[in-house]
């Protein structure tokens, strides 16, 4: 908080001086917005793990690729075990394949699914969720309706028959079709919070001045649940991690590219669950998959605090503990 | 009235499902009618067989009849779809409804343990951590509850089978009871099915509750931080009270949402899960459907699961409504 303060204070010097020019609103709104929730976040030993993980799962989608040659049969001997032979540092499987490079290159569509999925369904959450509680009455009847039969039909039965109609190669396309209907439950709870701000006065000044309703949804209600979306936006991530793991662990995307799905797929199907020698094979993919998931969900919770003031006020030392309950 | 509206609702919604999956049937490459087709091609051998015979058979398996008009096969397989007559199973030669019949039960008892179970051991542990807030025993469990809950369900499972039923032999692998067992209320077939049971349970239930327990944590420290929790402390209001019934009560409100995304998705997941378990239940043979290319098993398994999920959530959905009476003035707000 106290930094938020000083940011209003510094712009407001400079806006004395000679009128705010275009950059100085800039700046402060940079600062407002962006480098404030990141100092606040920052603070939280999550968010800094959360951030460390995601960011090396990065590199290995952009730099690992180029420095790791991609998965070709007979790299090493079959089902070397991991750190034996250093030129297949996480051994092999069945058909001499190194697990480093099917599981590094496995990560740049993994990448692009995520972001495909979690800005579709996080956009489009957002839309109707935010329309469908400012407006209410009919508006708000069609589109919860509408919502509502998003959620309902069954998430990965439907993607599964999308697929089987559609057969996607691109995992930009994959991302949006797992995410089909996984900004149902986003948009019903973007709704609720949405009911509980529209009737604020600076709502209702808006409205009055005569602001059109694509202004007020920008301008005074989006910025209120931004943070609340950038979680949620996170969360999808992480549900487009399970759903493209399961489709491909199921075989139901075939082998268009690489994906730590089918490498479980195998290992489960040709034996490796019944031999300890081969356990490498099932845990690598499962280390890869719940490493990159755990990295999401770290940083979600470490960003949580930013809109819940009162966990940020309990968890800082300056403000007197008055919330505790009472000790019997 | 409210009850009346979220069935009526739910009606809509199941008219929905029924659309979408007739559509996204209709526009699978190839479709019912051509694989029916081939088929018959197949066996007929060189036996001429006139288009309307094929078109009749296409009719009796997916109740979609070719050469009609779109919106009169739309309005025919709505109508059989609500008489409950979900057509012929090409793969298993059996009516598609009977083979749901014997599958439901398994997968409606399987995820309905699982949902209960995720919910109450992570209301019961999220809101311990919310008063205990700040202790070891609450950063222990938020850190553990977010790695289970950033463990997908499936891969759990492989775990499982791996360690618990294959290394160790403590458990079944697969299937919903041992083989030659008469099914019957008999203990033996109960014991049977219970223990074939345990371990997709558990694999939804270890990966589901940490999720549960965060989001009552978080929702439990707000509300013990709000006015009238202080006030109620004042008044000398005793503290289990306020915990079960102040706090308790509010903070699993707002997780209402939750619960039916919660409902939809565990559905949804019986197809891999019921994969990995070999456990025939609705979504084992939804996926053998895709595999073999059995559209009317293929539609009709999509619908009973939409089916459960829709009176799961309308059951939530009336449960709701009689614990919080706020829901009912949702329709006096003023609309902009």
């Amino acid at each position: 908080m106290a930094e938020q303060n000083s940011s209003f204070s510094q712009s407001d010097g400079a806006a004395g001086g000679q009128g705010a020019s275009q950059a100085d609103i800039y700046r402060e709104w940079i600062d407002m917005a962006v480098l404030t929730p990141i100092r606040v976040a920052w603070d939280d030993w999550r968010t800094q793990v959360g951030s460390i993980i995601i960011a090396f799962y990065l590199l290995m989608g952009t730099v690992g690729v180029t420095l790791v040659d991609p998965p070709t049969q007979g790299q090493g001997d079959r089902y070397v075990p991991p750190f034996q032979d250093w030129s297949v540092p996480l051994g092999t499987n069945n058909l001499g394949e190194s697990l480093l490079s099917s599981t590094v290159h496995a990560t740049p569509p993994m990448l692009q699914m995520i972001a495909a999925g979690a800005v579709f369904s996080t956009v489009l959450a957002t839309a109707i969720g935010t329309v469908s509680g400012y407006k209410g009455g009919a508006v708000d009847r069609i589109l919860t309706v509408f919502t509502d039969i998003a959620m309902t039909i069954p998430g990965l039965p439907l993607i599964i028959l999308l697929t089987a109609v559609f057969e996607p190669t691109n995992p930009a396309v994959i991302g949006i079709i797992i995410t089909i209907n996984a900004w149902a439950g986003l948009a019903r709870s973007i709704r609720s919070q949405v009911l509980s701000l529209r009737d604020h006065s600076y709502v209702e000044a808006s409205r009055i001045m005569g602001a059109p309703t694509r202004r007020i949804l920008v301008d005074d209600i989006i910025p209120n649940i931004m943070p609340y979306v950038l979680i949620n936006f996170v969360n999808s991530a992480r549900n487009v991690i399970f759903g493209s793991v399961a489709l491909f662990y199921l075989g139901l995307l075939g082998s268009t590219h690489e994906n730590w799905g089918i490498a479980l797929n195998n290992a489960y199907n040709d034996g490796a669950i019944y031999s300890l020698d081969v356990l490498h094979w099932l845990l690598i993919p499962m280390f890869a998959i719940v490493g990159l998931s755990f990295g999401f969900v770290l940083f979600a919770q470490g960003t949580e605090k930013l809109f819940n003031p009162r966990i940020r006020a309990r968890h800082a030392e300056t403000v007197e503990d008055d919330t505790a309950p009472y000790q019997e | 009235m409210y009850v009346a509206k979220r069935v009526a609702q739910a009606f809509v919604t199941f008219v929905a499902v029924v659309t979408v999956t007739f559509a996204l049937v209709r526009s699978i490459p190839g479709g019912p009618a051509d694989f029916i087709r081939a088929q018959v091609m197949r066996s007929g051998g060189s036996d001429e067989i006139s288009m309307s015979e094929i078109n009749s058979l296409v009719e009796s398996y997916t109740n979609i009849d070719p050469s009609t008009p779109l919106h009169v096969q739309y309005f025919n397989y709505l109508t059989s779809v609500l008489q409950g007559d979900l057509g012929q199973s090409i793969w298993y030669n059996k009516p598609v409804s009977d083979i749901i019949l014997g599958a439901a039960p398994w997968t409606i008892f399987l995820l309905s343990v699982s949902i209960l179970l995720t919910f109450g051991i992570g209301i019961v542990l999220g809101a311990v951590m919310a008063y205990l807030e700040g202790t070891r025993f609450d950063n222990g469990s938020t850190i553990v509850s977010m790695f289970l809950n950033s463990v997908p369900y499936y891969v759990a499972a492989i775990l499982f089978v791996y360690v618990i039923s294959i290394q160790l032999g403590m458990l079944p692998q697969s299937g919903r009871y041992a083989s030659g067992l008469d099914p019957g209320m008999n203990l033996e077939f109960i014991v049977s099915a219970l223990r074939h049971a345990i371990l997709p349970i558990v694999s939804l239930v270890v990966t589901g509750f940490g999720g549960v327990a965060i989001t009552m944590r978080g929702n439990a420290v707000q509300e013990i931080g709000e006015d009238y929790i202080r006030v109620a402390h004042l008044r000398g209001v005793p503290g289990r009270r306020i915990a079960t019934r102040y706090v308790g009560r509010n903070a699993v409100l707002p997780m209402y949402t939750n619960f039916m995304i919660a409902i939809g998705f565990m559905f949804g997941g019986s197809v891999i899960l019921e994969e990995i378990f070999a456990y025939e239940g609705l979504g084992y043979y939804l996926l053998s459907a895709i595999n073999t290319g059995d559209y009317p098993l293929m539609m009709g398994g999509f619908l009973i699961i939409a089916l459960a999920v829709l009176i799961c959530i309308l059951i939530a959905d009336l449960t709701y409504s009689m614990i919080d009476p706020r829901i009912e003035d949702q329709g006096s707000r003023e609309a902009y």
